[in-house]
């Protein structure tokens, strides 16, 4: 396979959604065809420019992925499917970056909050926001504030994700706000909160800096979000 | 018999009779048949059921002519097992065709009832008496009088509801120009015109039965591809309960048995007046009523394809009027269902009926209720399932959109369990991905049967805010399936029928 049809079925494997060859994906009889882990290693080995996989393959797919998404041809599985892949690519492309100098969008820190189990949401944020190109440090569910805490600083992270599914543990999340005043991080760190009994009036009273009803919501705001 | 016919649904069939009960109530319709037998007013039907051995005797208490009929359980036995398991109902496209099968529970839903007022509904804005920066739209109701233009537009509308497997006309047409001479042309050509689905109506007069046949031969491409592919079936309520043959009704049995055309053999008693309000006495008398028509049909010609057509509902108790949402309709159905299967007759059945005179709670309630429960019983062909309000006096077309996704709904929920060993080993090895998995989240794997059409939507209706806006959201959609292009006849094919058959009004004509 020559670079253009190596980026260009990379590129349509990240729209089915296969993220290793023995998935079937969206269109009938792809199984055990090459999927993105097996595409973007060969397109290491190939001696492609790690940014160009991420440019013309990688990008270009996730923004094809939203356009389908916009017109309701895909629903959240299909959203999440390309974001895993990309996910899977930029974990294989990270240290070839690295060494080309490329950086992240920046690094998300995410958590479910004390006292809570629930992790669906804060997953599905946390693939999307991969798939977009962050850094996500995924913390898993009932994350102390103090662990929180500690992780923003040891990754130096920009961005923290807090979420929380029941009304007796929303509150951890303004004690998170609290620690980071008290450590003087408030103003280098932006707090983005979700769940369900969560809402922009409650982000507001603890003094978060957002409210994100779903991951789409997530990305909007990271866009628009300065540091 | 056919390959391409449309999907129903097929559903491991709820019982609630046990064997033992089922045979009881046969020996129980047998038993009534014997003694006091019926009472038939067309003279026609008692010398042929005389011919084959039931006991015959002029009822001289009688007004009209009226013969008494005794049957002997022989003869009944022996002419209900002669009519076929299995029928085609016919439909211009090949893949709207239904296929019949008394042995197999596979479930259409369809339309029905005749009613003379079509509800059309409006939404209207209303502003707060408290707060005028308060507005809330509510739907309003308007009753028109059907019409040949509001028939065709019922069942132009019905062939865009997917749910929808079948089109008995729903509407009274009353036009000025409509007489009960050209009735039937007109009644059974804007449905055809305006459907590819199949279309069922009764006749109005006998006379016209030559000329809607001869529609439906055009149609169909002649007289044995009407035969292979029936475009159109008939209905006949041939009893008037408790147990009399009705003189006319029977000529048409007679006429529409002779023209090879599939046909229902409709009973509907009230139980509480014309029938008993008790499940066992209800069941056993419509039972009985169905077979001695079923008897007729396979007298008059053997083989002739027929359908097991139970109607049976209660009388409210407060007024005498049919109550159809009721535990009793469910119960009296249900039963007549099982003996259908019994006897190896495909069953036309009834939900989605009540006594609400516009869409709302009230009304879904008492559809839901006869809807879930009749596609539960796995009758193959369930009618005025669609639309009716008030009874059966009115079709609203909106609530036939509302009944479009309820009963998609109840298709899904009735599928058969996909649960194979490939399955379960396609599961097994999700479950492994998943759990070896960062966020072990199985939604990756939902998106192939949510394509495929495994997983259902959410109800397509709904609102997200604190507020209801279903009938609003529902006009909107029926709104946009009304401007698609409707599937008339080709040109050649109106040309022709307007050639050959009288009668119809010229405004049915599409071009």
């Amino acid at each position: 396979m020559d670079k253009q049809e190596l980026l260009k079925t990379l590129a349509f494997n990240v729209v089915q959604g296969r993220v290793e060859a023995e998935d079937e994906g969206f269109d009938e009889g792809l199984e055990d065809q090459p999927a993105v882990t097996e595409l973007v290693e060969q397109a290491i080995e190939q001696g492609i420019d790690p940014k160009e996989i991420v440019l013309e393959a990688l990008t270009k797919s996730m923004e094809e992925v939203g356009e389908k998404f916009e017109r309701a041809e895909y629903l959240i599985p299909d959203m999440l499917a390309s974001a895993e892949c990309v996910g899977v690519a930029m974990d294989i492309l990270s240290p070839h970056l690295m060494k080309a100098g490329v950086k992240s969008k920046g690094t998300f820190v995410i958590a479910t909050v004390a006292g809570d189990l629930h992790d669906i949401g804060k997953n599905i944020v946390a693939i999307m926001l991969k798939g977009a190109g962050y850094q996500i440090i995924d913390l898993g569910t009932d994350v102390s504030a103090d662990r929180i805490i500690g992780a923003v600083k040891e990754n130096e992270a920009p961005f923290i994700g807090l979420s929380a599914l029941l009304t007796t543990t929303m509150r951890v999340m303004a004690e998170v706000v609290r620690k980071l005043e008290q450590e003087g991080l408030r103003d280098q760190v932006k707090v983005l909160i979700g769940g369900a009994p969560t809402s922009a009036a409650f982000a507001q009273e603890i003094g978060a800096d957002a409210y994100c009803k779903d991951a789409f919501d997530a990305i909007d705001i990271l866009k628009t979000t300065a540091v | 018999m056919i390959d391409t016919y449309r999907e129903g649904v097929l559903v491991k069939p709820y019982e609630r009779l046990s064997q033992e009960q089922v045979r009881l109530l046969d020996k129980a319709s047998l038993s009534i048949l014997a003694d006091p037998g019926i009472w038939c007013y067309n003279e026609r039907a008692a010398k042929l059921f005389q011919a084959h051995g039931a006991k015959v005797w002029e009822d001289e208490k009688s007004i009209s002519p009226c013969w008494r009929v005794t049957f002997p359980a022989g003869l009944i036995r022996e002419a209900v097992a002669k009519a076929p398991a299995r029928l085609v109902l016919g439909a211009r496209k090949p893949e709207n065709r239904l296929l019949l099968d008394a042995e197999v529970p596979r479930v259409y839903f369809g339309s029905g009832s005749e009613a003379n007022i079509w509800l059309e509904t409006e939404m209207e804005e209303f502003i707060s008496v408290k707060d005028s920066d308060v507005k809330v739209k509510v739907p309003r109701f308007k009753e028109l009088r059907g019409n040949s233009a509001l028939l065709s537009r019922a069942a132009k509308l019905c062939d865009r509801l997917e749910h929808l497997d079948f089109f008995i006309r729903p509407l009274n047409i009353q036009d000025p120009e409509i007489t009960s001479e050209n009735h039937d042309v007109n009644k059974f050509f804007a449905s055809l015109n305006n459907i590819t689905k199949h279309v069922q109506a009764g006749l109005t007069t006998l006379k016209k039965l030559n000329d809607v046949v001869r529609m439906a031969e055009i149609i169909a491409g002649g007289i044995k591809p009407l035969r292979e592919n029936p475009v159109v079936s008939f209905i006949a309520c041939v009893f008037k309960s408790p147990l009399q043959i009705v003189d006319d009704t029977a000529e048409k049995v007679f006429a529409i048995v002779e023209s090879g055309l599939p046909l229902v053999i409709s009973s509907s008693p009230q139980g509480g007046s014309s029938a008993p309000i008790q499940e066992a006495g209800m069941v056993a008398q419509i039972n009985a009523e169905i077979l001695v028509g079923i008897t007729l049909t396979q007298l008059i010609r053997e083989g002739s394809p027929v359908l097991y057509g139970s109607v049976p509902v209660r009388a409210r108790l407060d007024d005498l009027h049919d109550l159809y949402g009721c535990p009793e309709f469910n119960q009296y159905n249900i039963d007549c269902v099982q003996l259908a299967r019994y006897y190896q007759v495909p069953c036309y059945s009834t939900a989605g009926v009540g006594d609400a005179k516009v869409p709302g709670m009230q009304a879904l309630f008492e559809k839901l209720f006869t809807h879930h429960y009749m596609a539960m019983s796995g009758a193959q062909y369930i009618h005025y399932a669609f639309g009716l309000l008030d009874r059966t006096n009115t079709f609203c077309p909106v609530q036939a959109v509302l009944d479009n996704e309820q009963i998609g709904k109840i298709k899904h929920c009735l599928r058969e369990p996909k649960v194979n060993q490939a399955e379960i080993d396609d599961m097994l090895k999700i479950v492994k991905k998943v759990m070896a998995s960062s966020h072990r989240l199985y939604a990756r794997f939902a998106r192939k049967a949510m394509h495929r059409g495994d997983v259902s939507n959410p109800y397509r209706f709904e609102t997200k805010d604190l507020e209801d806006k279903v009938i609003e959201n529902a006009l909107d959609y029926m709104e946009k399936l009304e401007a698609e292009p409707a599937q008339h006849l080709d040109q050649a094919t109106q040309d022709q029928i307007f050639k050959e058959i009288p009668g119809i009004l010229p405004s049915l004509k599409e071009v």
